[in-house]
């Protein structure tokens, strides 16, 4: 053993003494590598315990000011030190929601489209455009959103939408007001543009984990592709695609630099999903430098905390569902 | 009645696809536009004074030299910190405890952390750093940035240690290596590719973070190379200058997040490319 380990050192000896020496400190050196490496791996767990103590000691002050009253007021106000979370809730969990409403159909077709129409040329240069979409930083989003796609938005597509839904019951509410650009409609378009990437790549990767066997089955039997997808495929893998729409609604929800650009920041709900709104995550982007006095600091914290359970719970049920598919697969 | 039956399962099934195929279409255009609009609006400001000058005032010319230095130096000590750290703990789950139980929780945990929200591992900094020390800091804002890398340097370590065939731990056991040395000369080695694929990912993801800097290492107008003084970053000075009213610090946020855009993208082709070849022999 020690000559081995010691090949490459001529101070390799054939005296006895010498030898159990050196074996005593490759055993030493063995455990201390051990201990180095477990602590590294228990520094990982401490690391998520550090957020949330941290989390939950920098909020105290806000939940001990305000209750409960915290996350059922809508009143945001610095200077008369009132802070009330729900605004920042209502817009975190609408934008994500909406995002998701549009990006987990389109996600779904472009999987289809990848793992059972595309010619196989096709593929690669299409998962790997995929994959930059998803490799391109929040903050290029925001400052697009801001610049391209609100202007566009306000000039042609919301005064359209308001126009032809104005007779409509429901839906003229939901696009009423004049047509700013920004807001959460914008911000919902941005974050489904976003999570569309990872909605698409891990339902691919899911629908390419079905057993060849099973569709050619179908299709033998004479199904078409869109019967294949619908009876075969989608039923199939349906916790693995649920588990990747809760990875993309995890992101949504904590998606900052994006939303910050094009919400608006306005502390108010409203009904009309063009209104300028706020997120939990862009609130505290936006105010937590400003931020004076314990109270207001603590009262982002909270936010914070806020939004790091939303999120938390999300992730770990993806996560829970993403494990039972691969145990499946595997 | 059959023929009827027939043409409209034709019709079901013409229309998915041509759903399936306008939403690749479309989502191909978004990303085009994205990268097109980047490209005309960042490469008109691109010029040498963008890399020798600093962040200006409004209304005058300058460049961006110490938003990138400061994004150069708080993802290299955020890589420099978070690697080792990540590496270990992923070393610790494949070689050590792949079967216990603390491995799967740790696995679960980091997974959870691997795609929490940024802004609140700047909040956790702020608390644990910047209120104790009183100020903002570049120190702080790499230590943000060192949580963003460990977890995504664990996921890879820990994967690509397990691809390494077990005959070749058993082959050194066999000559007497000790374990630590095996893991180091034989482990290392077989897995050094997807490793460093790992870190170039990690750099990626941490290069273009914003929330965690906004109020760790906050910006500095001009350069500084003191870690424990506010510093600047490209990101955060493309959220200041893209929102501000002036055509100057707007031209130069598109530069920037030009700039940005190109390097994270070289960054993941290459991390790819490297997977790939790896794949292949």
């Amino acid at each position: 053993m020690v000559d081995v380990a010691w090949q490459h050192e001529d101070e390799a000896s054939q005296d006895v003494a010498e030898r159990a020496r050196v074996l005593q400190k490759l055993k030493a050196s063995d455990t201390f590598f051990r201990i180095l490496t477990r602590s590294a791996a228990i520094f990982v767990l401490m690391m998520l315990g550090g957020v949330i103590i941290s989390l939950i000691s920098g909020s105290i002050p806000a939940f001990r000011e305000f209750g409960f009253s915290f996350v059922s007021t809508q009143i945001w106000n610095p200077v008369t030190e009132k802070f009330g979370a729900v605004a920042p809730i209502y817009g975190t969990i609408v934008t994500s929601f909406l995002a998701m409403l549009i990006a987990v159909p389109f996600g779904l077709l472009i999987a289809m489209f990848l793992t059972e129409l595309c010619p196989l040329w096709l593929r690669r240069p299409i998962g790997i455009a995929i994959e930059l979409l998803a490799g391109i930083p929040s903050i290029i989003y925001g400052i697009w959103g801001l610049f391209v796609l609100a202007p566009f938005f306000a000039d042609h597509v919301q005064p359209t939408l308001i126009a032809a839904t104005r007779n409509i019951p429901v839906l003229s509410t939901l696009f009423a007001g004049p047509p700013y650009g920004i807001g959460i409609f914008t911000a919902s378009i941005i974050l489904a543009i976003m999570v569309l990437p990872f909605i698409t790549s891990i339902s691919r990767d899911v629908f390419d984990a079905v057993p060849p066997v099973l569709k050619e089955a179908a299709y033998g039997l004479g199904c078409s592709t869109w019967e294949v997808m619908r009876f075969v495929v989608l039923p199939y893998t349906r916790v693995g695609v649920i588990g990747g729409v809760m990875l993309g609604l995890g992101r949504a929800l904590g998606e900052t630099m994006a939303v910050t650009f094009v919400i608006g920041n306005a502390h108010k709900i409203n009904a009309s999903l063009l209104a300028p709104g706020t997120t939990i995550a862009a609130t505290i982007a936006n105010e937590f430098t400003e931020a004076v006095g314990d109270l207001y600091t603590s009262s982002l914290i909270a936010l914070g905390l806020i939004l790091f359970v939303i999120t938390f719970i999300v992730l770990a049920l993806a996560r829970f569902l993403l494990m039972r598919i691969e145990g499946k697969v595997g | 009645m059959e023929l009827a039956r027939y043409s409209s399962r034709r019709r079901a099934n013409g229309i998915a696809v041509f759903a399936s195929v306008s939403a690749t279409v479309i989502g191909m255009a978004i990303l085009a536009v994205i990268l097109g609009v980047l490209l005309w609006k960042g490469f008109g400001g691109l010029s040498l004074r963008v890399f020798t000058q600093m962040t200006p005032p409004p209304g005058s010319d300058g460049g961006l030299l110490n938003a990138i230095m400061g994004s150069l130096i708080m993802t290299g000590l955020g890589i420099l910190i978070g690697t080792p750290i990540g590496m270990l703990a992923g070393t610790y789950m494949a070689e050590y405890g792949r079967h216990e139980k603390l491995t799967s929780v740790i696995r679960f945990i980091n997974d959870i952390l691997l795609s929490a929200p940024s802004i609140v591992v700047g909040l956790f900094i702020y608390e644990v750093m910047v209120r104790p020390m009183g100020h903002f800091s570049g120190v702080a804002g790499a230590v943000a940035l060192a949580v963003l890398v460990v977890p995504v340097v664990v996921r890879t370590t820990e994967d690509m240690l397990v691809l390494v065939p077990n005959t070749l731990r058993e082959a050194a056991a066999s000559i007497g290596l000790p374990r630590a040395l095996m893991i180091r000369q034989i482990g290392y080695r077989a897995a050094r590719a997807g490793i460093i694929t790992g870190i170039l990912l990690a750099i990626a993801r941490v290069a273009g973070e914003t929330a965690p800097l906004l109020f760790t290492a906050l910006n500095n107008q001009f350069f500084t190379s003191n870690l424990n003084a506010p510093m600047a970053s490209l990101p955060a000075v493309i959220f200041q200058f893209a929102l501000s009213p002036y055509n100057e610090w707007q031209s130069l946020a598109w530069t920037g997040a030009l700039i940005i855009t190109l390097s994270v993208l070289a960054l993941s082709i290459l991390a790819r490319s490297l997977a790939g070849t790896r794949k292949t022999s």
